[in-house]
């Protein structure tokens, strides 16, 4: 989970208890088109909904819609208007144009694992659910493609291709859990997409029910779509353009070996540029990652990884493929890292220790977890030779705020994932986090990088959106949202900031 | 002034009198797609590199720098963008190539010019010069107007400035041929490409199957053992003929149609004459036939056919087929980015 804040009181209409006054205004904005008049609406919306799917799948009580309240980042909090559980596209077509005549929000949700508040219920609206759509339509393993409904989980396609040797490439943290629609909606990476890329890469067609609740296909199994690219554009759209009700995903040969190569270094610069050198020598590691002393000692304390605790930082370097490429792969790396006067350097020499030497940096979190009260994931990112150079920068706020960071991240696309660690319990800690978090994410525009690298922007990072866009460039988004939904009605208030809360974001 | 000035003039000018431009690069795709009308806006011009990062492999390129020029930068530093598009007698530019979506035969395995795009600028319908994505690998903030661009054919903004992902270059490439029939190598095609080797493309062309190889030298003899078939002597002539469009199978004077399809789909029309590259996903076809009727076949196997060489269809279409709702998407899209429709109208469709 990003965020392990405490519960914080979160209404609409009522606002927040405190100062986040964008957020709080654009979510009252959003929530006002369906207006006053639509207030007496869900229950006899239920009932229509209760003619498309079974009566046990609509929701309305509050204590069964609680466990839709909010999504992995668990500060945002808002209880639906009502639960919706279809499980085949027709019965998505039918909701979908109930609700775009009647002019209801529609938020829609995988497993809510998310980390932007892209999943946060709108109170007047219907969060769809998706996870009855579970089934693995079909595996092509010639063709290398799985046709799956959305609300299969990541993890679950390649359990699905392992008997075919392959698998499915983006392998976000949360891939036990997340949905493969909600890895469409965020456009989801993880530790692989260094080589294997992100979602966009990886999926080639999808199945989507637009606003007016019309069913069309975009991309193509053939890997070449005419016109312009849909299925780009609905990848990573936050379910703000449409809902995905089947997706076609690639699925790769499974690379018959694996290798991890751990160094340690005495200084976070000497590791930073380590990474570039790999880089630059024309290596592509499928994984590529760092952790600074912060998040090296919580790991170690917390799994026994075998890291050295000494380090100021650590790399771990995954190679894949045949034996031969590995081989040579780990000879080269080894050399660079020496170069950049690593300590000690190991090479995992079995399986069991591949995964050991990994298990440290898979539960940096949880790790992190143990030595704060709290902690506030962050997800920039920056070119790859600014890496010391922010490092240094966030070591410096970090005494500015008097919070401590740990950082964890995908050094090789440099994507960063800071986390600050605070004590919500003390006043003013939480929103001295946020201001960290915020000063961070500038640093990460500033360096030429952005502000979310694969969480999304959800509720979020809005404000940081105008951090990364001008104006103009923003306005051109919202009209790219107001022509596939002239209504605000998918996902109102995620995303794309309006042009009237960047006029007084800009203004304050 | 400068050229962009000048640029976002002439662009704001047609706004205003909704005078149509043709927007163009290198001028070396007039064979894809519709008929090209409008004020001429010569792209070539706008050409260099603006920011080479070898060890972030990241280019930075303005949109009518040529394929060929930007393709020579990356040798010197041993690296290469790795969807390998074609480069039309050295006229292709970065920007026409996003534009139409055009890849080689690596495709498969490396990705397309949309999978290497970061980052684009361009000039909207009202004249404003704006940028989306970035320089970094990974970037989910707002809508992915970068790769929406990809086979737009300039229809939704003029492409001022692409940003790449490059590629290191592989130490070597080795092609494995032999003789066999489609059908059989449809299936030897699909089989191969499950298996872990280093495979960066495989084409059936005139009853023989050509499987390439690339990578350290050491892993691609290794992988070239496991491959029925002999090593091809002149490797890089027929891979560069096959993405140039310039083995004799595209000189014939018939129709010439690209279809893409599952590449497991069986082989059909067995009388007529074909190429199957992509692994078998990307299949050309030489032949006079109906079209409407070879459109219904494709589109129920769930593909798509477009034709580029020849006329368009009843409709004067030469691009596939699209329902009510997939229009309405598209033209209000173009609606938000080209407000007064003056961005190569009917280029990509006759409505759009």
């Amino acid at each position: 989970m990003a965020r392990t804040w405490k519960t914080l009181s979160f209404r609409a209409g009522s606002g927040w208890q405190n100062s986040r006054s964008l957020v709080e205004s654009i979510f009252v904005d959003h929530v006002n088109p369906v207006g006053a008049s639509n207030k007496a609406k869900p229950e006899s919306l239920a009932a229509m909904f209760r003619e498309i799917v079974d009566e046990h799948y609509v929701v309305s009580d509050d204590e069964s819609k609680r466990p839709y309240e909010c999504d992995g980042l668990s500060v945002y909090k808002q209880l639906p208007g009502l639960v919706v559980m279809p499980s085949s596209t027709e019965q998505v077509r039918q909701i979908m144009r109930l609700c775009h005549k009647h002019k209801v929000p529609v938020v829609a949700r995988g497993a809510g694992t998310g980390l932007s508040g892209g999943a946060l219920p709108d109170a007047d609206g219907v969060l769809l659910s998706l996870t009855r759509f579970s089934k693995i339509l079909e595996i092509d393993p010639d063709a290398g493609l799985a046709r799956v409904q959305p609300g299969v989980t990541n993890l679950a396609i390649s359990e699905a291709s392992a008997p075919y040797g392959l698998f499915y490439a983006p392998d976000p943290s949360s891939q036990i859990a997340c949905s493969i629609g909600g890895n469409v909606a965020e456009n989801a990476g993880g530790v692989h997409c260094l080589k294997y890329g992100l979602t966009v890469h990886n999926v080639v067609q999808l199945t989507v029910v637009t606003v007016e609740g019309e069913v069309i296909t975009v991309g193509c199994e053939g890997m070449a779509s005419a016109g312009p690219d849909l299925l780009a554009l609905m990848i990573g759209s936050e379910g703000m353009l449409g809902i995905v009700t089947e997706v076609t995903v690639r699925l790769l040969p499974e690379p018959p070996h694996c290798r991890v190569v751990l160094a340690s270094f005495a200084e976070l610069e000497h590791a930073g540029d380590a990474v570039t050198a790999v880089i630059a020598e024309g290596i592509v590691p499928a994984g590529f990652e760092m952790m600074d002393s912060h998040a090296i000692r919580a790991a170690e304390d917390y799994v026994g990884a075998g890291y050295d605790t000494d380090a100021a930082a650590l790399l771990l370097c995954e190679l894949d493929g045949t034996e031969e490429e590995v081989r040579h792969g780990i000879e080269q790396v080894t050399a660079v890292f020496r170069r950049h006067s690593a300590g000690s350097i190991r090479v995992s020499q079995n399986e069991a220790e591949r995964l050991l030497f990994w298990k440290g940096r898979k539960s940096a979190f949880p790790a992190v977890g143990r030595i704060s009260p709290d902690y506030y994931c962050m997800d920039g990112t920056i070119p790859r030779r600014s890496l010391s150079r922010v490092l240094t920068d966030i070591a410096r706020l970090s005494s500015e705020y008097g919070l401590r960071v740990a950082n964890v991240f995908h050094a090789g696309d440099g994507n960063m994932h800071p986390l600050i660690l605070f004590d919500e319990s003390k006043p003013g800690e939480l929103e001295k986090a946020e201001a960290f978090g915020a000063a961070i994410l500038r640093l990460c525009v500033a360096a030429g990088g952005c502000i979310t690298g694969e969480h999304g922007v959800g509720v979020e990072k809005l404000e940081q959106m105008l951090d990364q866009f001008s104006d103009a460039e923003l306005a051109q988004l919202n009209a790219i949202k107001d022509a596939l939904d002239p209504d605000a009605l998918l996902n109102p208030g995620k995303g794309v900031p309006t042009l009237k809360r960047c006029q007084e974001y800009r203004s304050a | 002034m400068s050229a962009l000035a000048d640029l976002l003039q002439q662009v704001r000018d047609a706004a205003a009198k909704k005078r149509a431009l043709n927007v163009f690069g290198g001028n070396s795709k007039q064979h894809l797609g519709r008929e090209p009308s409008g004020d001429p806006v010569d792209m070539s011009t706008f050409s260099g590199i603006v920011d080479y990062q070898p060890s972030e492999l990241v280019v930075t390129v303005r949109a009518g720098t040529t394929i060929a020029v930007l393709q020579n930068a990356l040798a010197e530093e041993n690296q290469v963008l790795a969807c390998e598009p074609p480069e039309f007698d050295g006229e292709a530019t970065v920007g026409g190539t996003l534009a139409c979506n055009l890849s080689g035969p690596s495709r498969p395995w490396q990705g397309s010019i949309r999978d290497h795009v970061l980052g684009v600028r361009i000039i909207n319908g009202k004249a404003e010069h704006l940028r989306f994505g970035g320089q970094v690998m990974k970037n989910v903030a707002g809508y992915d107007v970068s790769r929406l661009m990809a086979g737009a054919m300039g229809t939704l903004g003029i492409l001022t400035e692409v940003t790449l992902k490059v590629t290191p270059k592989p130490e070597a490439t080795m092609t494995v041929c032999r003789p066999v029939g489609a059908t059989d190598a449809l299936r030897a095609m699909n089989e191969l490409s499950r298996m872990p080797l280093p495979i960066n493309g495989a084409c059936w062309c005139d009853d023989n199957l050509y499987v390439r190889l690339a990578g350290p030298t050491s892993v691609i003899t290794a992988a070239a053992g496991q491959i029925e078939g002999s090593p091809l002597s002149d490797d890089r002539g027929f891979w560069s003929g096959l993405r140039e469009m310039s083995l004799p199978f595209f000189a014939a004077t018939e129709d010439l149609s690209c279809i893409s399809l599952r590449s497991t789909h069986d082989h059909f029309m067995p009388e007529a004459n074909w190429l199957l590259d992509w692994r078998g996903a990307r299949r050309w076809l030489v032949a006079d036939y109906d079209r409407d009727a070879l459109e219904r076949l494709v589109m129920d196997a769930g593909g798509e056919v477009w034709r580029t060489r020849g006329e368009g269809n009843d409709a004067g279409e030469v691009f596939p087929y699209r329902s009510e709702a997939y229009k309405s998407m598209l033209s209000s899209l173009k609606q938000a980015l080209d407000p007064a429709g003056i961005f190569n109208p009917g280029r990509l469709y006759s409505w759009m």
